[in-house]
């Protein structure tokens, strides 16, 4: 191979017809691509750690050390926004990618008709529009005559005021949450499990597991690296939460669904305090960043 | 029936449950979808009656009139086409040129380079939003297009997706290209890109539906009625105070029909396509 950064640097050898790269070649193709992301990404990401020092006085943005961070810990809606976020974590995520799990076995299993209908019939919340889905769900949940308040009520139970009652609030989000992205994961999982050879669960089963004892012993161990990306991604984009709540709620009520992207957005662009806003977002890629690290390091291991 | 896996007593109740499962939550799947359809076609004050209404009404046409008058639902439509359309040609194209340079030339700080852009996925873009603001703002380009596509065009993803399709095309054949004299544009053109045909295919489906569903960045870069995507112009009718669920839900039926029939059409190359990002590159 001819490289474009040493041109004629080593004659090529005689006798061997050689073509020659223009050196400019390369940069037409990632050149594109490492510009915007130099201009809209890299110097974003120095300008707000820049300002994440800095708070505004008399119009003006000026040092202030680590005043936006001490002021940080010492937020009580920080801590709450987190704490709703390691909330939905805690439930949500374990809840969707075991349900994504149970699913993704039942839609491998070679008896079963219409499998590929199913597949794109529990994929297709994934591909609804955000604003829309948490627009209906607002509608389906709501307090009076709801349809999902209505449909209890015809099996017995009192109405509900989801989206106004703090836990309840949390439900709802978590309910929607979890339409929108089980089948998303169930497809990934079914993708992993499809790579399994399906002589390694014929050999276990000859061997007299059942079908339990296949699940805990050969098939979660087997996909625990697919197992891991969906958990590393769920983590992340629950940490990103934004467009779910404040349609569903705009983070209420008592800001009960309140995340952190969420209150950066109404730090940063209804109060205009743009030095603490970034504050709060270095602070998202801090937690995000060590609960990723965290995931890989106990989860990660023994592939 | 294959009798080897179709032992015990149990296996034929024990299918039907599955079955049953599958099928309760195929209908929790699909129902949203349904009822956002339905009630599309009625008035708002039909929508909490008890029962509530589960086949189609007769109000479609006047609730369709109500939003155009509500939202000014045509330009607000074309509004998000124009912006998911150009968004996604330029964004494929970025990515398709950059995965090429990235998986078939050599220069100098490749790896790195390559590495830079792949951490840039590892990063919250929700940092950058406080400067692209600013930026945006001293540009005085708020309530324009160009706000709304420019600053997201480069995708770590999709450059990922398009290196991990040129990887496999074999270098002997782009050499050969450059021994008959071929530019290299020619040659990505000519000869390299036929062959990732199925992950541009998944590329473009996925820019687009993601673009169409964008959310935040065109919330805070649009404020003026006639320059709202659907998303954004849809949430502003949520806090009203006096809300026309009807209008809502026929609004964010017609939001969602684009990206449903183009997942429909194009179901199979998206899913391989999105898979090949996540599972085993």
């Amino acid at each position: 191979m001819v490289t474009a950064r040493v041109p004629g640097a080593s004659a090529p050898p005689p006798g061997r017809r050689r073509s020659r790269v223009p050196q400019l070649a390369p940069a037409w193709f990632v050149g594109p691509a490492t510009i915007l992301f130099a201009v809209f990404f890299g110097w974003p990401l120095v300008s707000s750690l820049l300002q994440s020092f800095q708070v505004r006085q008399a119009g003006q943005m000026v040092w202030a050390g680590t005043q936006n961070y001490s002021r940080l810990l010492n937020d009580p809606l920080i801590f709450a926004s987190l704490g709703n976020a390691l909330f939905i974590l805690v439930v949500q995520v374990p809840l969707m990618i075991g349900l994504a799990l149970v699913l993704a076995v039942a839609l491998n299993q070679a008896w079963l008709r219409m499998r590929s209908g199913f597949r794109v019939i529990y994929f297709l919340p994934a591909v609804t529009t955000l604003v829309a889905y948490a627009i209906v769900f607002r509608v389906l949940l709501r307090s009076d005559s709801g349809v999902v308040n209505q449909a209890l009520g015809v099996v017995g139970i009192a109405p509900v005021d989801w989206l106004n009652d703090p836990l309840w609030a949390r439900i709802a989000l978590i309910a929607s949450i979890t339409w929108r992205w089980t089948g998303y994961n169930m497809v990934i999982l079914l993708a992993g499990l499809q790579g399994i050879p399906r002589e390694t669960f014929e050999a276990a089963s000859i061997d007299g597991a059942g079908q339990r004892a296949l699940f805990r012993w050969v098939t979660v161990p087997l996909l625990r690296p697919v197992i891991l990306f969906c958990l590393v991604t769920s983590t992340i984009g629950t940490l990103q939460l934004f467009d779910e709540n404040y349609v569903l709620t705009r983070g209420g009520p008592a800001n009960a669904t309140l995340t952190p992207v969420l209150y950066l957005y109404q730090v940063g662009f209804k109060g205009l305090d743009f030095g603490y806003a970034s504050a709060i977002g270095w602070f998202i890629v801090a937690v995000i960043g060590i609960l990723s690290l965290l995931q890989f390091r106990f989860l990660g291991r023994e592939r | 029936m294959g009798s080897r896996v179709g032992r015990g007593p149990g296996t034929l109740l024990s299918r039907a449950i599955v079955v049953g499962a599958l099928l309760v939550g195929a209908v929790i799947s699909l129902f949203p979808f349904y009822w956002m359809a339905v009630a599309a076609t009625h008035r708002t004050s039909d929508l909490f009656t008890s029962p509530p209404p589960f086949l189609p009404g007769g109000q479609l046409l006047d609730n369709i009139l109500a939003l155009q008058d509500e939202i000014g639902f045509a330009r607000v439509a074309l509004n998000s086409v124009v912006i998911a359309v150009v968004y996604t040609v330029l964004s494929s194209l970025v990515s398709t040129l950059a995965g090429y340079g990235f998986a078939k030339h050599r220069f100098r700080g490749r790896n790195l380079l390559f590495g830079a852009i792949l951490a840039t996925m590892f990063i919250p873009y929700q940092v950058t939003l406080v400067p692209l603001f600013q930026l945006m703002s001293a540009l005085r380009w708020i309530n324009s297009y160009q706000a709304v596509i420019l600053p997201f065009l480069a995708s770590a993803f999709g450059i990922f997706l398009m290196r991990q399709g040129f990887l496999s095309f074999p270098d002997e054949i782009i050499e050969s290209g450059r021994i008959d004299g071929a530019s290299e544009l020619r040659i990505f053109y000519g000869l390299v890109l036929p062959a990732v045909r199925p992950q541009l295919a998944a590329l473009v489906i996925y820019t687009f539906m993601s673009q169409w569903s964008a959310f935040i960045w065109p919330l805070l870069m649009l404020n003026r009625e006639d320059a709202y995507t659907l998303p954004v112009a849809l949430n502003t009718l949520v806090g009203q105070s006096h809300v026309d669920y009807a209008g809502l839900m026929l609004g964010s039926f017609l939001a969602t029909l684009p990206v449903l029939v183009v997942f429909l059409l194009f179901q199979r190359q998206f899913i391989s396509g999105l898979l090949g990002g996540a599972v085993k590159g």
